[in-house]
């Protein structure tokens, strides 16, 4: 109220105990001041710097995961060596072995050599080494989906070899060539040269999205196709198992649950299950599911069950800030015209109450996405190259990956280059993240509502 | 009879409960609906819930029961004699399921006809099951073979019946439903009380969840202490598995363990408790709108990135940059993954985690004392101090009890950040390792459930629940004890 020291005569030279002028202990004091502030912004600082440079590790190294190094080349399909019985049938052209293709490949890239005018001075076998081993077995495939190729000349664009592919990214250069057996200067020389003739390409390929997993000796093929099966195998057994079950439990317990013992007991288990470590909900998948229930290791199936009692929790708390964000007046409303309890849950509150659980399901479903330790307790983290089948057909039963799990069998295998292949998976994993909690704010955004 | 196929009968039952149900009650008043006592869906409802949900019922608790009930009959099949040296009941049963499995998608495979198959030796079969991608524990054996012929017929015949019996049982309800359905039936207030025991059920599926934790931890660990004895692993100072012999040699102390836990966790809060609170109060005090509103969000990101990313921040990135920053030119150490490369990124990861809790914490305190305190003359920083944090302390302090169980349970960046290697040192920049990692270490690959080996991982994760659990308590009965204080 008062303002005596903005109207009142200002003392030139302020003496002891002015209120004006600054004494010792209040500049003192003042500084404590800046200095605290200082120190929460270097905080806020420190956390905003390192998802920064969390975030660029992660897309420095694994973005060049979605570029892939290519050799194009014709291939003479030769029908005495693929079919030799003629008549085209799939077991008998099964019994030609990768073997059998390999050298189909070697005289493309000589051909491709010679028509491009290089001198080398590699002999065939060691030039192959520039492709990949999987082109080969991916030849033979698409010869024995595909009989009337054979005899034709084709054109292929092959997978360049890990070594290859990584003198393109940067992993690999002729003084490491010089120490690594599995790669020479002279075949890098021949790479570049390759390249210069524009026979050699490295470009958006992707095939990293859509292949499987491949062994540790060809990380150029080694893609996410099965573990992005998995995962979306997982995340549609949780949304149809956890969705449902946890509204449930969540309008029991808002609207229903009489103060008692049972009711303190579940509220008890749920906000425990809540900070229960997740590899615990691995230890209880092992055993319950796998080792007492019988069902098969490495299936979606389990992994879904054993995601589902751990997104629960996240579920029910949502589910019930939303139920409990629907005004009283709603109930009462619906009550006074004659509506039963039940109905007037049903009809009125749960609709209102839509948008807040569908936000909280999709932020469960975000952290059931990245989970990965109770994945590899059930045995998620195996080889698997096939493509689980559609649901319909028992594909929650077949064996799959997950994306989480397939990077960290990534991080396990010693050849640099899977770590690229880690991070870049890393990469889809974080875009499906995104895009789910997106979605999840677009819907709050747009239906959520204030009373 | 295939399960899906009782699903689909199911369905159809269901369905025509559900229409003939309300079909009746609205012939019962003759078309009248209003002298119905509930609307006409409410009696169709009866009639889905009648037929379908003790039928389902009895679907689960036959699928769960058969597995026990075949396993027992298969080690009443297979005498003493079946078992050879090296091998266990548990094994040969697990092996005979695994024949009778491969045999059912075996011969789906190859055309094998039934009387080819009745004749084959157990070495043929093995080797058709070896082509169809099943592997064994042990070469098959006839009685083996036996037992797994046997399961398999058994199995089918059971599956047969426990169709039969479903559809009876949904047949039965929906007949039933179907009679009742009169015009004075009172189906609303039934099908409310059968929806709200539905409801229950799921609320209930928490507690079985706990008990289903508890349980499988506790008779797996009750079995490991029968084989291993209990004071070796709670005051040995030594982890050596043995992965070649049987038990005996291996040394398998808990206390490297949860000394690499402990070492690791508490260099993860001093990293996360100081950057955390002080940005909880520099957002919720000092921060102006426009920076609130972006750096809130970004520090809150961190909470949203899952822990193998962090995992793999500490393998490529920050593990490499210590040991080459740090560790070697100090001669610490020249290992990439340490107890401080986990700590550090672990630090990172719970920030979010204390800054949100504290801030939740922080507006908690009543305005009225900050008002005081400024009004006294206090600055801003004096009152945060002297007035709000202390007031605030409890809170805090389960905020970090919190996250401490978080460090503790953390799993994925101790996998990939830590190390592999037991030890009780002090050098944060050796590799050490912690009880989730050993967990995971020990039941992944091969595993035999009968070796203490394996068996250990379970004594591990309910010593993990055990602590995580008491720490959580704890923090969630300060916490609310605090919250009452200012209500």
């Amino acid at each position: 109220m008062t303002d005596a020291t903005a109207s009142g005569a200002v003392p030139s030279g302020a003496g002891q105990g002015s209120l004006l002028a600054k004494d010792q202990r209040t500049a003192k004091r003042n500084a404590a001041e800046g200095r605290f502030k200082i120190y929460g912004l270097i905080a806020v600082c420190i956390g905003i710097a390192a998802l920064v440079l969390l975030l660029t590790s992660i897309l420095t190294s694994g973005l060049s995961a979605f570029r892939q190094t290519t050799i194009a080349m014709q291939v003479t399909l030769d029908a005495e060596r693929l079919d030799p019985s003629g008549v085209r049938d799939y077991d008998e052209m099964a019994k030609v072995t990768t073997f059998g293709y390999a050298p189909l490949l070697r005289d493309g890239l000589q051909a491709t050599i010679a028509a491009a005018g290089i001198e080398t001075e590699l002999d065939p076998g060691d030039a192959m080494e520039l492709i990949s081993d999987e082109s080969v077995a991916q030849l033979r495939n698409r010869v024995l989906n595909n009989p009337d190729l054979i005899g034709q000349t084709i054109e292929v664009n092959v997978l360049a070899s890990g070594r290859i592919d990584g003198f393109y990214k940067g992993r690999v250069s002729y003084a490491s060539a010089e120490l690594d057996s599995n790669i020479s200067p002279e075949q890098l020389q021949l790479a570049e040269a390759l390249e210069e003739r524009g026979a050699l390409k490295t470009g958006l390929d992707w095939r990293f999205l859509t292949a499987p997993d491949a062994s540790d000796t060809r990380p150029e093929a080694a893609g996410l196709g099965v573990a992005i099966i998995g995962s979306a195998y997982m995340m549609l057994i949780v949304l149809v198992l956890a969705l449902p079950i946890g509204v449930a439990a969540s309008i029991y317990l808002e609207e229903f649950a009489p103060q008692n013992r049972w009711t303190d007991l579940i509220e008890v288990n749920i906000s425990n299950l809540a900070a229960v470590p997740s590899i615990v909900f691995g230890i209880l998948g092992l055993a319950i599911f796998i080792n007492f229930a019988g069902l098969p290791q490495s299936a979606p199936i389990v992994g879904g069950l054993v995601l589902t009692l751990m997104t629960l929790p996240t579920i029910i708390i949502a589910t019930r800030a939303a139920l409990k964000a629907v005004p009283p007046s709603i109930r009462d409303a619906a009550l006074g015209l004659g509506a039963s309890k039940m109905q007037s849950v049903f009809h009125h509150v749960l609709p209102l109450a839509m948008p807040g659980i569908l936000t909280g399901t999709i932020i469960g479903l975000a952290q059931a996405l990245g989970e990965t330790a109770p994945l590899l307790l059930i045995g998620m983290v195996a080889f698997v190259r096939e493509y689980p089948d559609t649901p319909l057909d028992g594909g929650f039963f077949d064996p799959a990956t997950a994306l989480p799990v397939q990077v960290f069998n990534w991080t396990q295998r010693s050849d640099p280059a899977f770590v690229e292949r880690a991070s870049g998976a890393i990469i889809v994993l974080l875009a499906f993240l995104l895009l789910m909690n997106l979605t999840a704010i677009f819907l709050r955004r747009r239906f959520e509502r204030r009373w | 009879m295939q399960v899906s196929f009782v699903l689909l009968f199911l369905a159809a039952i269901g369905t025509l409960a559900f229409v003939f149900a309300r079909h009746r009650a609205i012939a019962s008043v003759d078309g009248d609906a209003r002298r119905l006592h509930s609307l006409p869906t409410y009696y169709g409802l009866n009639g889905l819930i009648v037929s379908l949900v003790p039928a389902l019922a009895l679907l689960i608790g036959w699928m769960l029961l058969q597995p026990l009930f075949l396993e027992r009959a298969i080690r009443g099949d297979l005498s003493r004699a079946a078992l050879r040296e090296g091998t266990t009941m548990s094994l040969v049963v697990s092996d005979v399921r695994r024949v009778a499995d491969g045999l059912e998608s075996g011969l789906l495979a190859q055309d094998f006809t039934a009387s080819d198959f009745a004749e084959a030796t157990p070495a043929e079969v093995g080797a058709m099951l070896m082509q169809g991608g099943t592997a064994l524990g042990a070469p098959l054996t006839q009685p083996v073979l036996d037992a797994a012929k046997d399961y398999r017929a058994t199995s089918r015949t059971l599956r047969w019946i426990m169709g039969i019996a479903v559809l009876a049982v949904a047949v039965i309800g929906a007949a039933i439903a179907i009679h009742r359905s009169e015009g004075t039936f009172r189906a609303r207030n039934v099908v409310e009380k059968g929806v709200l025991a539905l409801l229950m059920a799921s609320a209930s599926i928490a507690i079985l969840t706990t008990l289903g934790i508890v349980m499988s931890m506790l008779f797996e660990t009750a079995n490991f202490f029968s084989q291993y004895p209990f004071t070796r692993f709670f005051f040995n100072a030594t982890w050596q598995p043995s992965f070649s012999g049987r038990g005996g040699a291996s040394e398998l102390g808990i206390l490297p363990l949860l000394w690499g836990t402990l070492y690791i966790s508490f260099i993860a809060l001093i990293v996360a408790v100081p950057i955390g609170l002080f940005s909880a109060i520099y957002l919720s005090e000092y921060a102006g709108r426009a920076f609130r509103s972006v750096a809130k969000p970004a520090i809150e990101i961190l909470a949203g990135i899952p822990t193998i990313v962090y995992g793999l921040f500490a393998l490529i990135t920050v593990g490499p940059l210590l040991r080459d920053a740090i560790a070697s030119p100090l001669g610490l150490g020249n290992s990439a993954s340490s107890v401080m490369t986990a700590g550090l990124v672990m630090g990172i990861m719970l920030i979010p985690f204390v800054s949100s809790l504290s801030d939740d914490i922080i507006n908690a305190v009543p305005q009225a004392m900050r008002d005081g305190s400024l009004g006294l003359g206090a600055t801003k920083s004096e009152t945060i101090r002297q007035v709000i944090v202390p007031a605030a302390l409890p809170g805090i302090v389960g905020a970090i009890l919190l996250a401490a169980s978080r460090a503790i349970g953390e799993t994925m960046i101790v996998v990939l950040g830590a190390g592999a290697a037991a030890r009780l040192d002090l050098n944060p920049f050796e590799a050490m390792t912690t009880v989730t990692v050993k967990i995971v270490s020990q039941l992944t690959g091969d595993t035999d459930f009968n070796s203490p080996e394996t068996l250990v991982a379970f004594a591990l994760g309910l010593t993990l629940f055990v602590i995580t659990l008491g720490l959580n308590v704890l923090a969630l009965f300060i916490v609310r004890k605090y919250r009452e204080q200012y209500e």
